[in-house]
């Protein structure tokens, strides 16, 4: 038994080393945006001499980033919403109703993967250029397109939730009860599949806030995100655009801390998994 | 069901309208525009192949799309390899740093394109952090790298794609029960023949399908390498977004023929994926 232990902490050793020369490899990129974005000048010394915030003054006091601080929540917050709106009603009705439908709904996610950003980009852009619908070059070209390009996610974490509820059981469950269809599906569905819709919209949300081609080439400098001020800002000011980076970088963290927090968090009258079990 | 009127069931198509209508707008329809296009001419009449005649001999993008194959290949091997060492040492440790460690991971998915490219001229370009550092130390090599060329873009590939590949590997790692090793070692089978027999043909299928994901990632991407050295490095995915963007007079129809190349390549590593792992499915379990 002994013998196990010092076996297993010696084994350990070597599994920390791994895991430590990861976060090293991992971090170091973000350490060195952090020691420029807080050095007063960063030359060609190992480390800078002198520190000082002003970078991040600059930016926070720049209007320009500002608005494409506020333009990326916008563009990310309305696809957001728009797809929560239109993808837990369908799925929710494909998965209960209408499971022949699925196979379908599956090619149509899994399309995104097989024509990346670069390869859509161009038929929307020729779509919606001119004609009818000429949105090309504002917000909406951008909200249809992030709306896609977040489709195998909200998808996969909808029906992964409907799944563990087992939403059809629940909704007899209601019915039985004397529910109606929507009421059951408002009162008894909805709030129990909110974690994991929730997790999924901060998910969604962090692609798009990262999102450059799309932003780049359907409606470039017309609504600057912060991705293209981010892409600017490189070319002309290296130490601004460290602080961008940066700042970038901690709105990640705190979606991230958020996710985690709801992925443990369950609902207080939580029962689903205990009706699906005794139904087995 | 049987209760379900007629009414209700509309209520029901009313749901998947607005889908529909979405993914057709801004999915299919904008998909099939560019198929028909990569077949006119330039000036956007007629049904020719001359697009994809000049798409396959101009060394230009012959050049492109070897350079996209071979990084795409390359970083996802490499990828691969820290993500077999990462994901087996994140089994051993408790259930508590195991979560915080997938959660890291997952962050750093997020870490990519033009903040990633920023990041990493300051750490490896010119007069970089890093470079200055490993040349302190000796190491000759450093003063030599060169961020802009292929084995520097290539480094970028390998840092995005090393934390997806985590997360898709831990979970076909975590498939892998103590008990397994356990049983196999108490009939006598040594830690070599368990890999050989039982570990590697229960891992491959996933290994596989991880390797495919991770290549066609690699393919489609263009925000990295195009913030690090605009269209001056020669991807096909550069290719594209330079002939349908202003930076040189457009040309949607070749643009759409390269494209429609892009897609095939794509989704011709998906189908060989899917073949493997039928093939590996029948030969493992």
């Amino acid at each position: 038994m002994s013998h196990d232990t010092t076996k297993k902490t010696k084994g350990l050793f070597w599994h920390q080393a791994v895991i430590a020369l990861l976060l090293i490899y991992l971090f170091l990129p973000v350490m060195a945006t952090l020691l420029l974005s807080l050095a007063k000048e960063w030359q060609s010394e190992l480390v800078p001499h002198h520190y000082t915030l002003q970078w991040y003054v600059e930016i926070f006091t720049d209007v320009r980033f500002i608005s494409a601080m506020g333009r990326s929540v916008l563009v990310s917050a309305i696809t957001v919403i728009i797809s929560l709106m239109i993808m837990v009603p369908a799925i929710f009705v494909i998965a209960v109703y209408l499971p022949k439908w699925e196979k379908l709904l599956q090619i149509a996610v899994l399309l995104p993967f097989a024509f990346p950003p670069v390869v859509t980009a161009i038929g929307l852009i020729k779509i919606y250029s001119s004609g009818p619908i000429a949105i090309s070059g504002t917000i909406w070209i951008l909200v249809g397109a992030y709306f896609i390009l977040i489709l195998p996610f909200s998808y996969q974490s909808i029906r992964n939730s409907l799944r563990t509820i087992h939403a059809k059981d629940l909704m007899e469950a209601a019915e039985i009860l004397g529910a109606g269809k929507i009421t059951a599906f408002v009162q008894v569905i909805l709030p129990n599949i909110l974690p994991g819709i929730l997790i999924s919209s901060l998910l969604s949300f962090s692609l798009i806030f990262g999102e450059f081609v799309y932003a780049n080439l359907l409606v470039g400098g017309s609504f600057e995100t912060i991705q293209i001020y981010l892409f600017n800002k490189m070319r002309t000011g290296g130490q601004t655009a460290s602080a961008v980076v940066i700042t970038y970088f901690i709105l990640i963290f705190i979606i991230s801390g958020f996710i985690i927090k709801l992925g443990r968090w369950k609902p207080k009258e939580y029962v689903a998994s205990t009706i699906a079990k005794g139904g087995e | 069901m049987a209760r379900t009127g007629s009414s209700k069931s509309k209520i029901m198509l009313m749901a998947l309208v607005p889908l529909l209508i979405w993914v057709f707008a801004f999915e299919i329809i904008p998909v099939f525009q560019m198929v028909v296009m990569s077949f006119q001419n330039s000036d956007g009449l007629g049904f020719t192949l001359d697009q994809y005649y000049k798409g396959l001999t101009t060394s230009l993008y012959l050049e492109a799309m070897k350079n996209s194959i071979v990084i795409s290949i390359n970083s996802s091997v490499a990828a691969m390899i820290i993500a077999l060492f990462v994901a087996y040492s994140i089994t051993r440790f408790t259930t508590g740093i195991r979560d915080q460690l997938l959660m890291v991971s997952n962050m750093m998915t997020n870490f990519a394109g033009v903040p990633l490219a920023f990041a990493y001229m300051i750490l490896m370009g010119n007069n970089g952090a890093l470079l200055l550092l490993l040349e302190r130390m000796g190491v000759e090599a450093a003063g030599s790298f060169d961020l802009y060329s292929q084995t520097g873009v290539t480094q970028l590939y390998i840092y995005y794609q090393t934390p997806l590949a985590i997360l898709l590997v831990y979970p076909i790692f975590y498939g892998i029960r103590t008990e397994w090793k356990e049983a196999a070692s108490l009939l006598g089978a040594s830690t070599w023949k368990f890999w050989r027999y039982i570990g590697i043909p229960v891992l491959l299928p996933g290994l596989l399908g991880t390797f495919s994901l991770l290549i066609a990632n690699a393919l489609g991407a263009y925000a990295t390498a195009y913030a690090l050295t605009g269209i001056s490095f020669n991807l096909l995915t550069i290719r594209i977004a330079a002939l349908v963007s202003g930076d040189i007079f457009p040309n949607f129809q070749l643009g759409s023929a390269l494209a429609v190349i892009l897609a095939i390549i794509m989704i011709f590593s998906l189908v060989v994926n899917e073949l493997m792992l039928r093939w590996s499915r029948r030969r493992g379990t």
